[in-house]
């Protein structure tokens, strides 16, 4: 498998809405954050829902995003995160 | 045909009950019985799962917990691959990819599925159901300081607050703090302060959790 990204690179989810079955959330489409760390490769799940095999494996990442990055109006402190998995197709370099 | 039960098999609706079934009940029957009529799979496997799946409860996790407490090269094997560590304790985690989130003195973590109720199961067994409704799963990502002082646990502002949003192929499980004071206490008596709640992240372990 080869990753595009490296733990400890930044990285910005792609603001995209397509249909079907896609485990990015809504709300961190767009959202800039930091590779904490790849999890292997995996069948794609947006394939998988429609009976397709999944293949090819695609790389998955942990994404941490900071979470006023995420809500501007984030009632906590400025150091509190959140941790998202997603596929490298998700991910572009901001 | 005035027999609604005019297919071959035997079958009761036992677990059923008499009230009538909702939408996606009646769907997850009809593909039960049409997998045992296609021979996929018999009635005792559905059984023998559903029986499995309500024996695992959250001592398995507890236990783990208790064992990286007593044994810091355990420890750092679980932070490093939770699904191997787990094996190697015996516990058969099948396909679950575990990742284990120490909390620390400066970091609190806390798990939650967004956009269903992904959960460690082999290591918790069944999610509560709060952990799959829509309040806790929608407001722990954008107010997460709130909820947890909902379920009664403030954290000072100084605390780096974790939220593990469990989308894809992950499972995830909270390494709480051992308490003060439990320095003396055996393996088994330390697991019994470590509950459900301790390893999703919504209360931390204390010297005299109930359990």
């Amino acid at each position: 498998m080869s990753a595009r990204f490296a733990p400890g690179e930044p990285v910005r989810v792609r603001r995209a809405f397509p249909p079907g079955h896609v485990r990015t959330p809504y709300y961190a489409r767009g959202k800039a954050g930091v590779v904490e760390r790849l999890c292997g490769a995996f069948r794609n799940p947006e394939e998988l829902a429609f009976g397709r095999n999944g293949e090819p494996k695609q790389p998955l990442y942990r994404v941490r995003f900071v979470q006023r990055e995420l809500w501007p109006d984030y009632a906590g402190p400025a150091h509190d995160t959140l941790d998202i998995e997603l596929y490298e197709h998700w991910l572009e370099s901001p | 045909m005035t027999d609604p039960h005019d297919h071959a098999h035997d079958h009761s609706h036992v677990d059923h009950g008499a009230e009538a079934l909702g939408y996606y009940e009646t769907m997850q029957i009809a593909l039960t019985e049409l997998l045992i009529e296609k021979g996929v799979f018999g009635a005792e496997d559905v059984r023998r799962e559903v029986e499995a799946m309500h024996a695992r409860t959250p001592a398995r996790g507890a236990a783990v917990v208790a064992h990286a407490w007593r044994d810091p090269a355990f420890k750092a094997r679980l932070l490093a691959d939770g699904s191997a560590a787990c094996e190697s304790l015996g516990i058969a985690m099948g396909p679950t990819r575990l990742v284990v989130v120490e909390n620390t003195p400066g970091v609190h973590n806390v798990i939650v599925c967004t956009l269903c109720s992904c959960y460690p199961r082999v290591l918790l067994g069944l999610p509560p159901d709060w952990y799959k409704s829509r309040p806790y799963r929608s407001r722990v990502v954008r107010e997460p300081r709130t909820v947890l002082a909902e379920f009664g646990l403030e954290l000072p502002n100084d605390t780096i607050v974790r939220v593990h949003d469990s989308t894809a192929d992950m499972r995830y499980m909270v390494l709480p703090e051992r308490p003060k004071g439990t320095e003396r206490l055996s393996e088994a008596a330390l697991a019994e302060l470590v509950t459900r709640d301790c390893m999703i992240g919504v209360a931390v372990p204390s010297r005299s959790s109930p359990r």
